[in-house]
Parts: C-alpha cells; sequence; structure tokens
C-alpha cells in the first residue's frame, strides 16, 4: 500500500453525523474504535493519513528495527477493518488546511471533506536539533515506518552509527541498529542516560549493561556540527572537539506535539493544542486527542494517557461525558534483556523519603520514593516484576504505612504469600490495575472479556487487545485466565503433545525469550505435566534448544530417536543401514572400493543405490558400527545423515561441464551447497537438487530447496516434496551468481530452522505461514538474508563435526556395546 | 547349588534415560532400562508389535516408546499401554549395592518360551 491509497466504502449512511479525523496514527483510530464500541451508528468517519498505510502500532516500530516483529505483525487495523467499519481512510495525504466556517478540511492533493465534528490526532514531530549539517542525508529521526526503513538501508552495509539523544527513543534504536550489525555511538547531553525516567544509579547500571553490549555512551555530551562529505554525513563533531566516526546518525532529542495545523486555524495553542476535560479545543466543534494536546499543562510522550483521553472523549462524543483528569505514566524500555521500569516521581527532597535495595550479583536495584506514606516514585532495574504493583499504590496513593517493612521486597512478601505462585499476585490486583500498559486495560475489563467468552490468551489479545502489543503483560493474562476459569483455559495453538499446554510457537518463543537452556529447565519452569516428557516432546525439545544456543547447548541423546543416537538407520530386523556422504552424488574409486571392503568385511546383505544418488549398506550390527565407520573415515567419507532431521542429500545433474544443455556447473553448486549445510539439525529432513538447466533432471521442483540453472543465472525454488503428498516448488528469486545462491539457500534454511515446528517439512510449513510471508521474510530487507545466513553459518561452526568419527573416536561406547552377557553355563541347573 | 540372582554390571554403567542389553546364550537379549527417576527395569528385548529393539526406544517416567512404530510399552508389566495391545516378558531384578542383578530362573526361562505368549 504504496503512495495515495483510498479506501473508500459505499453507502455513506445519509442521516449520521461527519466526523473527520486528522491523523491515522495510535490516538485517532483508537478514538473512533472507543466511539464505534459505544454507538456504531452515529458517525460517518474519513480519517486522513499523512502515512500512505493502515494504522500500526507506532511503539512496535522498535522490535521491528531490531528484527524481532516484522511490519505485518504491528499492524492493529487492517483495511478490513475501515471497509467492515464503513470508514473512508485517506492515507498518504495529509491535511494541509482547516476552514472553520465552512466547516472543511482540505488534504494536500485538494481533497476537500466537511465535518459536523473534527478531530485532530497529528501526534508529535521528532525535533531536530538546529545544528550545522542536520539536513545532510543520513540524518534521520526515528518516528514512523519510513525512519526504521532508512536506518535498515543504511545498516545492511555496517559500519558505525550516531544515536543523538539518550533517552528511550534513542536507546531503542541504537539496541535494533547494533542487533543490526553496526557499530553505535550514543550522544546524551545529561550524565545519566534516560534521566527523565531513571535516578543515577540505575543509570549506571544500564549504561554498563549497554557498554558490555558493545555500545559506546557519551553522556555529558553536546553535538556541535554534524560534518559530511557530498552532501552525505560521515560523522560528527562533539563541543569538546572529539569527533565520532558514523554513516548514519539518528536524532532522538525528544519530539514536539504538531500544532502547525492547529495554529494556522487559530486553535488556542501553547506547547500543544489546549483542549478542555472533554478533549475539546477552543473550537466547540473541533476536538483533539494524543500526543499533540496540551491537557491541564501537560503534554504527554506515552501511549496509556492516549487511552484514557479517547476513552473520555467517546464519552463526550456519544452524549455520556465522564471528563479526563490526566495520567500518571510509567515507563518499560523495550530492549530485550533489559529489565526496566519507572513511575512517578523520583527527584527526591526534602519530605521525601527512600526505600534502596541492592542486589549486586544479579544486577538488581530497586527504590521506593515515599511521602506522606504514599508511593510517589519508583524505579526497578533488573527485577521489574512489581512493578504493576506499585504503580497501582502509586496512582492511588495507597497508604502504604502498615505494609512498608517488607514493601521494597514485593507484593508476594509483604502479603504473607507463596512467592512462587504467581496467581497469587495477580488475583491480588486491584480490578482497575492495570494489566496492560501499551492498550491501557485494566484488570477487571480482562476479566470480563474472559466472562465474555474469551478463553485463550489469543482471544484476549483479539478481544480487548491485552498483551496484543509488546506481550510483557502475557504473564499476567495467562494468570487472570488461569484465574477466572480454573481449568477450561484454551490453548490457542495445538499443544506440542499431552505433556504441556504449550504449542510448538509459544515454546519456542519462551526458550528465547526466558533463556532456557536445558530440557529439564523448560519442563520446570514451563509445568509440564509428565516428569520427563514423551517421545515426541523430548526430541522436539532438545531441537528447539540445539537451534537457540548453538555451541552452548549439550544435545540430549536420550532424547534422540534410535537413528540420530545411533547414527545410522534401524531397519525392521533392529540391524542398522550405513550411508556416508557422496558429496553432490559423486563418488571416486577409492571410495567405492571402501565401500565394497566394508561391506564384505561386515557382512552386508545388501548394497543399494539410493534415490538420493548415493549407497546404501544394509545389515550392520550396532556392535560393528563404530569399526565400519572408521574404515569409511579412513577413506575419507563421512556421515550422510540419511537419519536425521537434517540435511540429506543434494541432487545435481552432470551440468555446463559436460552436458550439451547445461547452463551453469551443476554440479559444482551441488557440492558446495552440500558443504555448506551438511551436519545441520533442522526441524525434519531437509533435501535439495541443483539442475544445470529447466530439463531438471535433478527433480530440483521437489525439494525443500532447489536450484535450475538459466543462462542468466539461477532460479531458486523452495517447498516442494516428494514424499506422501506430493507438492511442487514456489520459485522464491532469481539471482545472478553462485553466491549469492549459497547465501539464499543458508538464509531459507536458517528461517525454517528457527520458525519450523519439529517434524514439519518446507511444504507443510510453507503452506501454514504461506509463501508471501516467506517472501517478505527474505526479500523485503535486503538486511536480512545475510543476518540469517550468518547465523546459520555460526551454528554450523558446532555442527560440522561427523559423528561417526567422534565415535570411531571412543565417544558414547556404551551405545555400541553390550552391558554384559550371560553364558549358557550361569543358566544350566536353573 | 546355584545362585538364584547374576549379576550383569553396575547400575552407574546405564546412563538415568537410557538403557543397555545383555545378550543370553540360547535365550533371548535382555534389555535393562534406567528411569529418569532413578529405577530399574529389564524385559525381553523385544517389542510385542513386531519385535523393535526396545533398548533402543526413548524412555519415558515409566514406559518405553519402541524405535520402529513408536507403541509404548510399560517397563513395569512389559505390557503396550494406550489402543495397543500386547506383552513383553519382563525380567524380575534387583538392585544391591550398587550392582544389577537379573532373576536366574526368569533368564532361563527365555530360553524355552516363546516371548509373546509369556504373559
Ligand atoms: C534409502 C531410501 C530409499 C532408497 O533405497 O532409495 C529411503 C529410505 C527411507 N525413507 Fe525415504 N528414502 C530414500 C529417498 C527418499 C526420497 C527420494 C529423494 O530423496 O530424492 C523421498 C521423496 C522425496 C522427499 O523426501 O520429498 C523419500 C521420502 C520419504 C518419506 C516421505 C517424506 C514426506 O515428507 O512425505 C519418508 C517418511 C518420513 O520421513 O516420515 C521416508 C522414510 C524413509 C525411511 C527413513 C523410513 C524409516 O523411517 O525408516 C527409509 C529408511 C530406509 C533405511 O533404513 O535406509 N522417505 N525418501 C532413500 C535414501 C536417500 C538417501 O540417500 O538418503
Ligand atoms: C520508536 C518509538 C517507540 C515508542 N515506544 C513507546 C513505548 O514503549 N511506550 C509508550 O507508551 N509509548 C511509546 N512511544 C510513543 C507512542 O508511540 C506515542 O505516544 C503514540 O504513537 C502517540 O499517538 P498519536 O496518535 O498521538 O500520534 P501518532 O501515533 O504519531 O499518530 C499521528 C499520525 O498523524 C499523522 N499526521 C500528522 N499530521 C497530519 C496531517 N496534517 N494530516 C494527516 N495526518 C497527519 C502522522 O503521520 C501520524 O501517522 C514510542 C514511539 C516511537 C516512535
Ligand atoms: S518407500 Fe521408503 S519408507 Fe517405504 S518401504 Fe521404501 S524405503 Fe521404506
Ligand atoms: S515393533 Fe515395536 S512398535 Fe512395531
Amino acid at each position: 500500500m504504496n503512495a495515495q491509497t483510498a479506501v473508500k466504502s459505499g453507502d455513506p449512511a445519509q442521516t449520521a453525523e461527519r466526523l473527520v479525523v486528522i491523523g491515522n496514527g495510535m490516538a485517532g483510530c483508537r478514538a473512533v474504535e472507543e466511539i464505534l464500541a459505544r454507538n456504531p451508528a452515529r458517525y460517518k468517519v474519513t480519517i486522513f493519513g499523512a502515512e500512505p498505510r493502515v494504522n500500526y502500532n507506532r511503539i512496535m516500530l522498535s522490535p521491528v528495527l531490531a528484527g524481532e516483529k516484522s511490519f505485518d505483525e504491528i499492524v492493529l487495523n487492517t483495511e478490513q477493518w475501515y471497509t467492515d467499519n464503513n470508514i473512508d481512510l485517506v492515507s498518504g495525504d495529509p491535511v494541509e488546511s482547516i476552514d472553520r466556517t465552512r466547516k472543511i478540511v482540505r488534504s494536500a492533493s485538494g481533497r476537500e471533506e466537511h465535518y459536523d465534528k473534527l478531530l485532530i490526532a497529528t501526534g508529535s514531530d521528532p525535533f531536530l536539533i538546529p545544528i550545522p549539517g542536520a539536513d545532510l542525508e543520513g540524518v534521520v529521526t526515528f518516528r514512523d515506518l519510513d525512519d526504521v526503513e532508512r536506518m535498515l538501508a543504511a545498516a545492511k552495509s555496517g559500519g558505525d552509527a550516531v544515536v543523538i539523544g539518550g533517552g528511550l527513543l534513542g536507546l531503542e534504536a541504537a539496541h535494533g541498529l547494533s542487533l543490526r550489525g553496526m557499530k553505535v555511538t550514543v550522544v546524551h547531553l545529561m550524565p545519566t542516560l534516560m534521566e527523565r525516567q531513571l535516578d543515577e544509579a540505575a543509570g549506571y547500571l544500564l549504561q554498563s549493561e549497554l557498554e558490555s553490549r558493545g555500545q559506546t555512551i557519551l553522556t555529558g555530551a553536546n553535538t556541535k556540527i554534524i560534518h559530511g562529505v557530498e552532501g552525505k554525513v560521515v560523522g560528527i563533531e562533539l563541543e569538546d572537539g572529539s569527533r565520532v566516526k558514523a554513516s548514519i546518525v539518528v536524532m532522538a532529542a525528544g519530539i514536539r506535539p504538531a500544532t502547525g495545523l492547529a495554529k494556522q486555524a487559530d486553535l488556542e495553542c501553547e506547547r500543544g493544542i489546549l483542549v478542555d476535560d472533554n478533549m475539546v479545543t477552543s473550537d466547540p466543534a473541533i476536538l483533539a486527542v494524543g500526543e499533540c494536546v496540551q491537557h491541564r499543562g501537560l503534554c504527554y510522550g506515552l501511549v496509556a494517557p492516549l487511552w484514557e483521553m479517547c476513552r473520555a472523549l467517546a464519552d463526550h462524543l456519544t452524549d455520556t461525558p465522564t471528563g479526563y483528569h490526566g495520567s500518571v505514566t510509567s515507563t518499560k524500555l523495550k530492549v530485550s534483556g533489559i529489565d526496566l521500569f519507572s513511575a512517578g516521581d523520583f527527584s527526591g527532597g526534602e519530605e521525601c523519603e527512600d526505600i534502596v535495595l541492592r542486589d549486586a550479583s544479579r544486577g538488581v536495584y530497586k527504590r521506593l520514593v515515599l511521602k506522606d506514606n504514599k508511593i510517589i516514585g519508583a524505579v526497578l532495574y533488573g527485577e521489574t516484576a512489581d512493578g504493576n504493583w506499585y504503580f497501582d499504590l502509586l496512582k492511588k496513593e495507597e497508604d502504604i504505612a502498615e505494609i512498608r517493612e517488607g514493601l521494597i521486597f514485593g507484593q508476594a512478601f509483604t502479603q504473607g504469600g507463596n512467592t512462587l505462585d504467581p496467581s497469587a499476585a495477580v488475583a491480588a490486583l486491584s480490578d482497575d490495575a492495570e494489566i496492560c500498559g501499551c492498550n491501557g486495560v485494566s484488570k477487571g475489563e480482562v476479566v470480563a472479556c474472559i466472562n465474555n467468552g474469551a478463553h485463550s490468551v489469543d482471544a484476549v489479545r483479539g478481544t480487548c487487545k491485552a498483551s496484543a502489543s509488546c506481550g510483557s503483560c502475557t504473564d499476567l493474562v495467562e494468570g487472570l485466565l488461569a484465574l477466572t476459569l480454573g481449568d477450561e483455559v484454551e490453548q490457542g495453538a495445538a499443544t506440542m503433545c499431552g505433556c504441556t499446554s504449550f504449542g510448538h510457537d509459544d515454546v519456542r518463543r519462551l526458550i528465547l525469550e526466558k533463556s532456557f537452556k536445558s530440557i529439564p529447565e523448560v519442563m520446570q519452569e514451563l509445568h509440564w505435566s509428565t516428569p520427563d516428557g514423551c517421545s515426541k516432546c523430548r526430541p522436539a525439545l532438545n531441537y528447539y534448544l540445539l537451534c537457540a544456543w548453538p555451541g552452548e547447548y549439550v544435545d540430549d541423546q536420550k532424547s534422540r530417536f534410535v537413528n540420530e543416537r545411533l547414527h545410522a538407520n534401524i531397519q525392521k530386523d533392529g540391524t542398522y543401514s550405513v550411508v556416508p556422504r557422496m558429496w553432490g552424488g559423486i563418488t571416486t574409486p577409492q571410495e567405492l572400493r571402501a565401500i565394497a571392503d566394508v561391506s564384505d568385511r561386515y557382512g552386508a546383505r545388501l548394497l543399494k543405490v539410493t534415490g538420493g544418488q548415493r549407497l546404501d549398506i544394509f545389515g550392520i550390527h550396532k556392535e560393528d558400527l563404530p569399526a565400519v565407520w572408521a574404515d569409511l573415515n579412513a577413506a575419507g567419507m563421512v556421515s550422510g545423515h540419511a537419519y536425521g532431521k537434517s540435511l540429506r542429500t543434494v541432487k545435481t545433474c552432470v551440468g555446463s561441464e559436460w552436458c550439451r544443455f547445461g547452463t551453469q556447473d551443476s554440479t559444482g553448486l551441488g557440492v558446495k551447497l552440500e558443504q555448506m549445510s551438511w551436519g545441520s539439525w533442522m526441524p525434519h529432513k531437509f533435501k535439495m537438487a541443483v539442475s544445470g538447466c529447466p530439463r531438471n533432471c535433478a527433480e530440483a521442483t521437489i525439494k525443500d530447496f532447489g536450484v535450475v540453472c538459466v543462462d542468466s543465472g539461477y532460479e531458486l525454488h523452495i517447498g516442494g516434496n516428494g514424499g506422501i503428498k506430493v507438492r511442487a516448488t514456489d520459485l522464491l528469486c532469481r539471482v545472478d551468481t553462485e553466491e549469492e545462491a549459497l547465501e539464499m539457500s543458508a538464509a531459507f534454511i536458517q528461517l525454517y530452522r528457527e520458525d519450523a515446528h519439529y517434524l514439519e517439512r518446507t511444504a507443510p510449513w510453507l503452506e501454514r505461514k504461506g509463501l508471501e510471508w516467506i517472501k517478505s521474510q527474505l526479500l523485503d530487507d535486503p538486511a536480512t538474508v545475510p543476518t540469517l545466513a550468518a547465523r546459520f553459518y555460526h551454528s554450523q561452526q558446532f555442527m560440522q563435526d561427523d559423528p561417526w568419527a567422534q565415535r570411531v573416536a571412543g565417544d558414547r561406547r556404551d551405545l555400541h556395546s553390550h552391558l554384559g552377557a550371560i553364558g549358557a553355563d550361569q543358566l544350566e541347573d536353573a | 547349588m546355584a545362585q538364584d540372582w547374576i549379576d550383569i554390571g553396575a547400575t552407574s554403567a546405564i546412563e538415568a534415560g537410557m538403557a543397555a542389553t545383555v545378550p543370553v546364550e540360547g535365550g533371548e537379549e535382555i534389555a535393562v532400562f534406567h528411569t529418569m527417576q532413578g529405577q530399574f527395569y529389564a524385559l525381553v528385548n523385544k517389542c510385542p508389535h513386531k519385535a523393535g529393539p526396545l533398548s533402543q526406544g526413548i524412555v519415558h517416567g515409566d514406559s518405553v516408546s519402541c524405535p520402529l512404530h513408536n507403541w509404548r510399552i510399560s517397563l513395569a508389566t512389559g505390557e503396550a499401554l494406550g489402543e495397543d495391545k500386547g506383552c513383553t516378558p519382563s525380567i524380575a531384578m534387583k538392585v544391591e549395592e550398587g550392582r544389577l542383578f537379573l532373576s536366574r530362573a526368569a533368564v532361563a526361562a527365555t530360553r524355552t518360551q516363546v516371548p509373546q505368549k509369556a504373559c
């Protein structure tokens, strides 16, 4: 949806009053949702948006930048929503003027729209520090999707980045850019990072954590000039004369309410557009919500207050005014692995008292600021579970005299509850305690929505939106589900197996989020209902952990299916078959001789050419396997993983070397693909093929990843399957060089490894996720392919270790030998 | 008089969650299992379905999943669990001072009895 689009809906209700909204952002759309929820027929709505897209969750741009979410995942209102609610969306076309006498707005494209009520929700503009060089190419802000795309484009070629501003926005930008491979320096004017939210101690902990992750943090540093060459930024110079190199400079030095339009229309403005408690401006027909307003002297820069404003606004526009009375805000930083919470006023002062708890070994710092026995401020670093509780006490101005002693240790402690029981903590929250800060949903609302039939986390997300944004409150929502429904909680997706109520996706996500490092840990933390799982979940967990922590997680042999434990295929008579790798289907006289010798020596009963272009030696006993492998190793052969959920074969045809139709060296590329990817553990088996021309003799179009060479390069195909249900591949893309084909293959494999469910081949995976999703993951952003490929190469460092050679060297002898033997003499007179 | 128990090795020779095999001259191979909870069990190493080597299955709780077609067999009784029907003879055993002992009579019985009909 680029450029100007207009989603035009038919049949505008003739009688309805006309509501025009300027700003298709978080507040504008939420206001409309709130109005529709109260009275869907009251207004005929038109929304103008400057951005050429539907409404999305702006706060999630940080995870998009960091590569943790895609744009599709952060869309709040799809085109369908506008159509379903009969809303005209005019996107990519900003409003340029308001004619208050004729009650008409006019857009950049010249479109005019009459209103009975006008709602201004234009948000904020990023503040550009007026220094020389601020207009150079490569100086960007961080406000909308276009900004994120500019940053990603810059990050693609790596190099150095400078972020000006060490507040929430700046640090999230820095985190994203450094995850994308840039070397980042944060330049912050004040002595402490996030000084508006953090005190010095917490700021220090945060700074050391970021520095240990490789960022350079310069505090008390004032940027003087941004230097450029040929109009492009090359670095910055600080007041003290020092310079920092940069190919991109992100200005995150603050925001200003976007009041331009309102001022032009002579509405009363100070820092923001002035509104009363019903969100009405100085013109009774014009209202305003969001970051652009100033209410009782305050402007806000977080979403929670917007939700309250939107409720008051909708109440007023549907004739049941309740009024907005201002908000107290709390902040969390969305940088993975850093838990930080801050709320209220912690500047301290004469009549204030502090309660502080530090636990250096765990990197925990907590500070509560009290005044007249009430909490007025809280800063938590390293452990933030009690944030919501403190925030609740703060907002309600609760007297804490009685619980003061244990207050700092948290809710569970003060209530004498069992610290290990999270549901007790949820139960203890009051009805109006905020559960989801991102979407402003209280405990009462979540419970009501559960009682109305939302019996799973997904259903709750779909109805009242709690935990639908950053997801940090998912635990609380789950707790409320359990509390409200007892055992009737439904799971969104099918569960992994009977041992758990979690689905594959959740388990994979939680392994990463919570850094689970072993199977017993996963089972413990996720409340497995069996002591040690079953033959379904154990191999799956083993794979998920291997994939998540390459080089760190130690493969668990007990959780391996026998073939993968013995590195051979078990046969119906209990013997094994052995398939050595034959790279790209190529062999040599020496290899063939070694295979023949082994077959003789160990009494193989069959030698067979497989469907995968190699030889299979049948009828080997488990005790003989190490000796067979030793002989094969000696001739230079390694395991073919014919038994593994891993790379199987790479079939090739003869290609341009010999074939009269061959366009490229298909055999050579096949060998390179196999050498790159052998040994990797995957959700299921994975097969590749390379054909030298579209005659496709290697059957590349029924492989998980198939290459068809053409004159101009290489066609890359994905998601084929020749097995139980035949599926031809889909074309992913065409590339010019062998290197690109190899890199794309690595990236595709890694995407599959990281996303698919255990025992899901690429074909069903592709059909579940959709070809478009896979394409957008790999093709939309040029930075993702190298990033995914790099993760694959990294994990291959630890995987490409021939398992046969390890066993030959004596590893796990116990698996190949008997415990003991009982002779006939021992049984004679029994 | 011969002893009633045959010492087949140290408990430490079998990792918890795994199994080991003991061939019997003239009789059935025996699988000795060590569960994650620390229990030891012995069964004839043949699945009641199509004689798959149970020693090579995945051990979980007090059961093992056969490596060939995934039947689940109770380690305590040798019986197939769930929908499947069938039974593998279990071999009486004991653990004493870190050593594993199989009942000599039970082992000897594998030389004469057809496993499927033994229970
Ligand atoms: C040996 C071989 C048959 C042969 O003699 O040619 C073979 C043998 C087995 N295949 Fe296969 N497949 C063999 C090529 C294939 C092919 C052809 C190919 O790779 O080009 C296919 C269709 C292509 C595909 O996978 O898309 C194939 C589709 C299957 C399937 C169905 C997979 C699916 O997604 O539908 C299974 C069942 C499974 O994996 O669950 C299977 C499973 C098996 C198993 C592993 C059955 C099992 O679980 O024990 C067989 C093991 C026999 C053994 O002990 O070695 N085999 N199997 C081939 C080994 C190739 C190699 O060198 O590694
Ligand atoms: C990267 C990032 C991370 C953030 N993280 C958090 C967080 O973790 N927690 C939190 O509480 N808050 C966070 N915020 C702040 C939060 O996103 C804002 O408070 C919120 O989006 C404000 O909503 P709004 O509707 O007032 O403005 P916006 O969401 O900005 O919407 C305003 C819309 O109006 C459009 N517009 C402007 N002028 C015109 C015009 N003349 N005609 C038509 N359209 C116009 C703009 O293009 C924009 O789309 C974050 C912000 C960013 C940028
Ligand atoms: S088609 Fe494959 S799985 Fe079936 S019998 Fe042949 S080798 Fe075995
Ligand atoms: S042989 Fe054991 S399940 Fe078939």
